[in-house]
């Protein structure tokens, strides 16, 4: 094995075990620098909100920080914020997740504070209402941010009637509709260790990584906790649907067009991804950002995303335009993805997007936080613990063939969802 | 902290500075350029940042079509940067790559081409980055605040320039500036990362001492006269929430009292990190700023911001109002913290707490190759790398007495400017 090799995570240097009660740890030391990170992950997401209460997983996620049964909210962030140290959360669909750093010296101070905050929250009225406002503002200013917006409205046209549809921090109708019992409800029901994968990257001593966290949440136990609701199938749009989001004042709109894209445990998820960098990615963003920045100068930001996750991903361009350029940037877009779907990408292309992939792993993986997510990928999509080793042939193995039928399989120029959102 | 770097000057001028980390398989080569928006006179504001992006235009040995195929096709990550004293330029690559980017920055110091196609289509890639800018309450509200803080000198615009310069500068104008400033006598090159010095140092002379040096370009030196009281001034846009923008003329990032500053503000409104851009920070729960303001529900966060740079600048405090507050009680409760902070010395606790938070995001800062680099040349901008090197030392030596010295001096009102962006149509609903 070269040194490139070793630097990146395997089955020798990471450790994984299985507590009794169903969390899974993850483990990889670094000595290089005297800082330890965590991050992982509940499986409390945004799916057991309802409707009418949307946004309740986020909320109690953010509440449980405001005080737990014996630490004030003063006193939580008092004890982290006197080491230098970071703790926080956040929902998503599936997941809750979380993120933190300190001093390696410091790490059994965010385990207590992290068992603490998951286990003993008491979200103490007064402060759900200070929690409240500050989230309206946020969402104030999400109506406010055209990519924000569009992002928003083209996740419901391409994902209408699938819980995806909906943003997981809600509508200020939501926030406003929930009471701080639903928090505390939500968390007796939603929250337990069954499913909870936590990692810590650092310079901690593996063996005493994993006693740290089984001291503080070994024990922990919810008879009650549920199991994550089921995932309906995405209906595919039947033929290209455009929708405009105004927001008066504004001095550049927001483009977003695509489609439902694969699940990251598709086969073809690689071959997309490769795809994906042709189309945008690559230098300075692939043949989009050539067209729609570089030959046109239509946009200061052009590029391709490819969102692939536990259930059906997306795949969009987007592009941030004058609002006199809007059609002339969609129909540069949709020509781009058209002949992408009609030709796919040459042999040199791909050759070039093998060579970035493989070449900036190193890059990619070298700080804490970066190990620590492909630590928590590994686990949540069963990648391996050698994936990241074998991750260059995997990509060396795909061929033009193999992405233009995977392409295929997701954009179709005739069915796409174009969202704009801007003046 | 110890000397672990080596420093060089070639004959031409350029200063080497090199940094051997040898815990990943990377080199991460920043070039930093003595030129930014504070050397842009009227009508040509914005240039610096649109030479900038010209410089990823090509050249006859890397024309622009191969350039960042050729860095992407390695694995690298390639960006670069504008402020208003430097403009940057990082490559971070696999360490057996670097001798690209390397030969890339080498070429890029004089044989960009500044086509006029070229030119012309990247005007309206940066006045569409301004147009993205506009979109944001905030830099609209910074905007004006820096404007009225600085009438003399020409820290007065933004990076990004004004729309009606970047409308109408030319070629020949960019191409200029280009070459006034891109001089080996007026950059210095940082490396870090998995290297042998005498090689690299061997390679750079060979990639760069062939360069001629140039003139040292002007500086515009036009000092800020001391203000004569409290600018207030109001903008207006679209959305919902008000914000506050206080900012207080401050000392440069060489000045002694930046560093009390330093601590004043992590104190204030929380630590902030060391990345060369700024965030990165803590949380900011336990600050002053945050009890007085967001605790007391009058407003929904607040952070503080100090600046390295080559002049006095400024210490900004950006609030996002309350909805349910009007502007004038958030101010005035501010105002109650800036006067305590001044008349009540801050315990040595407090201060000890700044200096651990402090070591805390050094720690952070060093898990990173391209961050260690980042600072060979930054520091350089404004002092030298040997203030990063002390950086820790100095804070540790702040005392109570020091930061109350400090508030007195920069947190007086007449020091000040306080920008309040109003949002249209929306009423305080008391």
């Amino acid at each position: 094995m070269n040194k490139r090799q070793q630097s990146l995570p395997g089955p020798d240097d990471i450790t994984r075990v299985s507590l009794p009660n169903g969390i899974t740890v993850m483990v990889r030391a670094n000595f290089n620098s005297p800082s330890v990170v965590i991050g992982g992950h509940l499986s409390s997401g945004s799916l057991f909100d309802s409707d009418e209460k949307l946004g309740v997983a986020d909320f109690t996620a953010l509440g449980l920080m405001r005080g737990t049964e014996t630490r004030p909210f003063q006193k939580i962030f008092d004890e982290l914020e006197s080491a230098g140290a970071n703790l926080s959360y956040g929902a998503g669909a599936h997941n809750t997740g979380f993120s933190g750093r300190s001093l390696s010296e410091d790490l059994p101070l965010i385990l207590t504070l992290l068992a603490d905050t998951l286990r003993h929250p008491i979200f103490p009225p007064e402060e759900i209402e200070r929690l409240r406002a500050q989230f309206m503002t946020s969402l104030a200013q999400r109506a406010e941010d055209t990519a924000d917006m569009a992002s928003i409205t083209f996740d419901q046209i391409v994902f209408e009637g699938h819980p995806y549809a909906r943003p997981e921090d809600g509508w200020p109708e939501t926030i406003r509709a929930i009471q701080r019992d639903d928090l505390a409800n939500f968390h007796r029901r939603c929250y337990g260790p069954r499913g909870m994968v936590i990692a810590l990257v650092g310079a901690v001593d593996p063996k005493n990584a994993v006693e740290a966290v089984a001291k503080v949440l070994g024990d922990w136990s919810n008879p009650e906790q549920l199991e994550t609701p089921a995932l309906p199938p995405v209906k595919p749009i039947k033929k290209t649907v455009t929708r405009k989001v105004k927001i008066p004042g504004k001095s550049q709109a927001d483009l977003v067009i695509g489609a439902s894209g694969p699940y990251r445990k598709d086969p073809d998820y690689i071959a997309d991804t490769l795809g994906n960098s042709a189309l945008g990615q690559f230098g300075l963003g692939g043949r989009i950002g050539d067209v729609v920045r570089e030959k046109s100068g239509l946009a200061y930001y052009a590029s391709s995303t490819l969102n692939a996750g536990i259930g059906p991903g997306s795949w969009s361009v987007s592009a941030g335009v004058n609002p006199a350029n809007i059609q002339k940037a969609r129909d540069l877009i949709c020509r781009e993805i058209g002949l992408f779907v009609e030709k796919g990408i040459t042999a040199e292309e791909l050759a070039d997007s093998q060579s970035n992939f493989i070449g900036r792993l190193p890059l990619s993986l070298e700080s804490n936080s970066g190990v620590a997510n492909a630590l928590l990928n590994i686990e949540r999509y069963d990648l391996g613990m050698d994936y990241y080793r074998r991750y260059p042939d995997l990509v060396r193995a795909v061929t033009p063939e193999q992405i233009l039928s995977a392409v295929r399989k997701y954009l179709d120029p005739e069915r796409l969802a174009i969202a704009v959102a801007g003046p | 902290m110890k000397k672990n770097h080596k420093e060089y000057k070639l004959s031409n001028g350029l200063k080497i500075l090199l940094k051997e980390i040898h815990t990943a398989p990377l080199i991460s080569s920043w070039v930093w350029y003595r030129v930014g928006s504070r050397d842009e006179a009227s009508g040509r504001t914005g240039i610096s940042h649109w030479v900038e992006h010209m410089q990823f235009k090509g050249t006859p040995q890397f024309p622009a079509s191969s350039l960042d195929r050729d860095i992407s096709r390695d694995g690298g990550m390639w960006n670069a940067f504008t402020f208003m004293d430097w403009t940057a330029y990082l490559e971070t690559m696999p360490a057996e790559k670097i001798d690209l980017g390397l030969r890339l920055e080498a070429d890029r110091m004089t044989n960009s081409l500044f086509d006029e196609k070229e030119v012309a289509s990247e005007r309206t890639v940066v006045i569409s980055e301004r147009e993205g800018n506009e979109n944001e309450p905030l830099f609209k509200l910074s905007e004006a605040v820096q404007q009225a803080a600085f009438r003399v000198h020409p820290y007065h615009h933004e990076v990004i320039g004004d729309l009606v310069d970047l409308k109408s500068m030319s070629r020949d104008e960019l191409y200029q500036h280009y070459r006034t400033y891109y001089v080996p006598n007026n950059a210095v090159l940082g490396i870090a990362g998995d290297f042998k010095t005498d090689e690299m140092l061997a390679r750079i002379r060979e990639l760069f001492e062939p360069i001629p040096a140039g003139p040292i370009p002007p500086r515009l030196a036009r000092p800020e006269p001391e203000a004569s009281g409290e600018h207030q001034l109001t903008i207006e846009g679209p959305g919902e929430t008000t914000y506050l923008e206080i900012s207080y003329h401050a000392p440069a990032g060489d000045d002694p009292d930046f560093f009390p500053l330093t601590v004043m503000d992590s104190l204030l409104a929380g630590p902030s990190g060391l990345s060369v851009f700024g965030g990165g920070g803590l949380s900011n729960k336990t600050s002053r700023l945050y009890r007085a303001l967001v605790e007391k529900e009058l407003a929904v966060g607040v952070n503080g911001n100090t600046n390295t740079t080559l002049d006095p600048y400024l210490y900004s405090v950006t609030i996002t109002v309350h909805p349910k507050r009007k502007p004038e009680e958030v101010l005035k409760a501010l105002d109650d913290e800036m006067k305590r902070i001044q008349d009540e010395i801050v315990t040595i606790e407090e201060v000890s707490r700044a200096i651990k938070q402090a070591r805390a995001l050094f720690a952070y800062h060093s898990e990173n190759i391209t961050s260690q680099a980042s600072w060979l040349g930054h520091a350089e901008m404004f002092s030298s790398y040997d203030w990063f090197i002390t950086y820790l030392d100095k804070l540790s030596k702040v005392t109570p007495a020091d930061v109350q010295k400090a508030a007195q001096k920069y947190l007086r009102k007449q020091n000040r400017v306080v920008g309040t962006y109003l949002p249209k149509g929306a009423e305080v609903k008391a």
